[in-house]
């Protein structure tokens, strides 16, 4: 390895010149990426094979089971079907922002994993600003739906795309005000250090106990946030067929899909992040690991599937009412009961 | 090829930023028009970010971007506007605006020119050090030294908030909508009740009486 680089610094370097930092900081960078998305991707495609077993399991059916041992390589038929489909273009939709649209819907997902720390050396860029990069970043899916549903030209997509505007807007902001508990009690927007603060003997002393009103409405907040079950009117297939994505299909439809799943792992991620210690292992005994974190991401998936095979859908007003009637309020009230904890002396965040 | 990296970065950001702005009002769509005007608060949050703003870039996009663009974008799209009536009139409208746009530019130059801040008025701030966080530096001073303007202006919003509010709510008497706090309190009993009954045993039909009926068929 060291060799290379040194081949690398001899033959590659003077080519560039005085430019050499700036170009190879880019390219150790898109090394980094790729090493993150990569796996990620893997992630997002087996998660469709595992919420059709895990949903099918739940309703004692098989599942998928003809694809490869145990249906294991349906997600790659999937995608190879979807890629060889034709993309079809509705002949009155915008043409240019009909192809935006899943862009605009999958590159927030993706950009969103720069700051996640998946071990304590694992992170792609540890800014100090980290929550709220996630944030803002967060918060620009809801334009490859709405552009995607405005674009197609059809009464169904503009429905769907609506719904999902006021549904993500209303519920990034309880999202947003659960967080700030978190930041009062960890004293930094460094996703790093919101772990570290976490630490503790056992995972007792993760923030899911001292803030659990908050990281239940975060997970609630997540689910609206990703419109999954029981909140996925966006897509209600027994009223606006699915929603801002009638129109699409091929790759252009799986592009929709996999910036779902990919949100439905961010989501994961940032609760493991923020309420389940991250990387941190539950007893002190083990070692802290990148496992660690996987394990927590995953069980917070399967509450995403437990949820979709449990609940029936909510209707649009209650979804809303929930969001800025229930959540707000409860968070108000948390942050104000949180201040108070801390400057009374059983503050337990020193 | 004398240009720093972030030099390059804000020529790319600015040009865009300018061009995007153009097409804001130049774009004969609405639609499109604002999707330019969020790409171009996108290269204002790359200019700031350059600058070490790091707490404004990004409450620029997650505000404006993530919120208040999604909501116009949301209007936009819902109005039925006829974009030929929009540019009739235009020539005549042309000297009045140009009027007003020379006065901006003006008054613009005025300012930004030279004397107030110019290159030596306002030196380049020195470059802040690794570990300064511009977000805590700006919390700082928004709750110690600027609290009372602070608390003044989230005032001054918040009574904005109502007053649209107050302005938009009709309470019509004929209006059918349901109060989702009502319906989720209901139980299942209020609904339907479980009567405990004596089963009721049908006595068998008699032969003699399935014959009689067969007879009359």
């Amino acid at each position: 390895m060291d060799a290379v680089l040194a081949l690398i610094n001899q033959n590659v370097a003077p080519l560039f010149g005085a430019w050499w930092p700036e170009v190879s900081i880019t390219l150790w960078t898109v090394i980094k990426v790729v090493l993150i998305v990569a796996p990620l991707m893997l992630c997002i495609a087996y998660l469709t094979l595992a919420e059709r077993k895990i949903l099918a399991w739940m309703h004692v059916r098989i599942g998928p089971n003809r694809v490869g041992p145990l249906g294991l390589l349906q997600p790659i038929a999937d995608g190879v079907k979807l890629l060889l489909k034709e993309i079809i273009f509705p002949t009155r939709a915008n043409k240019g922002l009909y192809i935006l649209g899943p862009i605009m819907a999958i590159a927030p997902a993706l950009a969103a994993w720069a700051v996640i720390p998946f071990s304590e050396e694992w992170v792609l860029a540890n800014i100090d600003a980290g929550v709220l990069y996630l944030l803002a970043v967060s918060s620009l899916g809801v334009y490859g739906v709405i552009i995607a549903g405005w674009a197609s030209n059809s009464k169904y997509s503009f429905l769907g795309a609506m719904r999902a505007a006021g549904q993500m807007v209303s519920y990034e902001v309880s999202m947003g005000m659960a967080l700030i508990t978190v930041l009062m009690v960890s004293g930094s927007l460094n996703l790093n250090t919101i772990v570290e603060a976490q630490r503790g003997a056992t995972f007792f002393s993760w923030n899911w106990l001292p803030l659990l009103p908050m990281f239940i409405v975060y997970l609630v907040s997540g689910v609206a946030e990703t419109c999954r079950a029981p909140f996925d009117v966006v897509e209600g297939e027994s009223e606006i067929v699915a929603g801002h994505m009638v129109e699409y299909s091929g790759m252009s439809f799986a592009l929709f899909f996999l910036a779902e799943y990919g949100n439905m792992w961010l989501i994961a991620a940032m609760t493991t992040t923020f309420f389940l210690g991250g990387w941190l292992s539950p007893v002190s005994f083990l070692p802290d690991s990148f496992l660690w974190f996987f394990l927590k991401a995953s069980f917070i998936i399967f509450l995403f599937l437990w949820f979709r095979a449990t609940f029936p859908r909510y209707r649009y007003d209650q979804i809303m009412r929930l969001g800025w009637k229930v959540f707000v309020p409860i968070c108000l009230a948390w942050i104000l009961v949180v201040g108070l904890w801390m400057l009374s002396p059983l503050n337990i965040w020193k | 090829m004398t240009m720093d990296f972030p030099t390059v970065l804000f020529y790319v950001f600015a040009s865009i930023l300018v061009l995007s702005a153009l097409r804001v009002i130049t774009a004969r769509n609405p639609v499109h028009a604002v999707l330019f005007l969020v790409l171009s608060f996108f290269n204002a949050a790359g200019l700031w970010m350059l600058l070490h703003a790091e707490f404004l870039a990004i409450m620029l996009v997650m505000v404006y971007v993530g919120a208040v663009m999604v909501l116009f974008l949301f209007v936009v799209m819902m109005l039925d506007i006829n974009i030929e009536r929009l540019r009739q009139g235009f020539w005549s409208y042309l000297p009045v605006g140009a009027v007003i746009g020379l006065i901006m530019a003006g008054e613009m130059a005025l300012i930004l020119g030279g004397r107030y801040f110019g290159l030596e008025a306002l030196p380049a701030p020195a470059v802040p050090a690794a570990d300064y966080s511009n977000t805590k530096e700006l919390g700082r001073l928004l709750f110690t030294d600027y609290v009372y303007p602070f608390e003044l202006a989230s005032v001054i919003l918040l009574v904005a908030l109502i007053a649209a509010v107050l302005l938009t709510l009709r309470q019509r008497k004929d209006n059918k909508a349901m109060n989702p706090s009502l319906q989720v309190r209901v139980k299942a009993a209020d609904r339907w009740r479980i009567v405990k009954m004596d089963a009721v045993v049908e006595a068998p039909a008699t032969p003699a009486a399935d014959a009689q009926e067969g007879g009359k068929a």
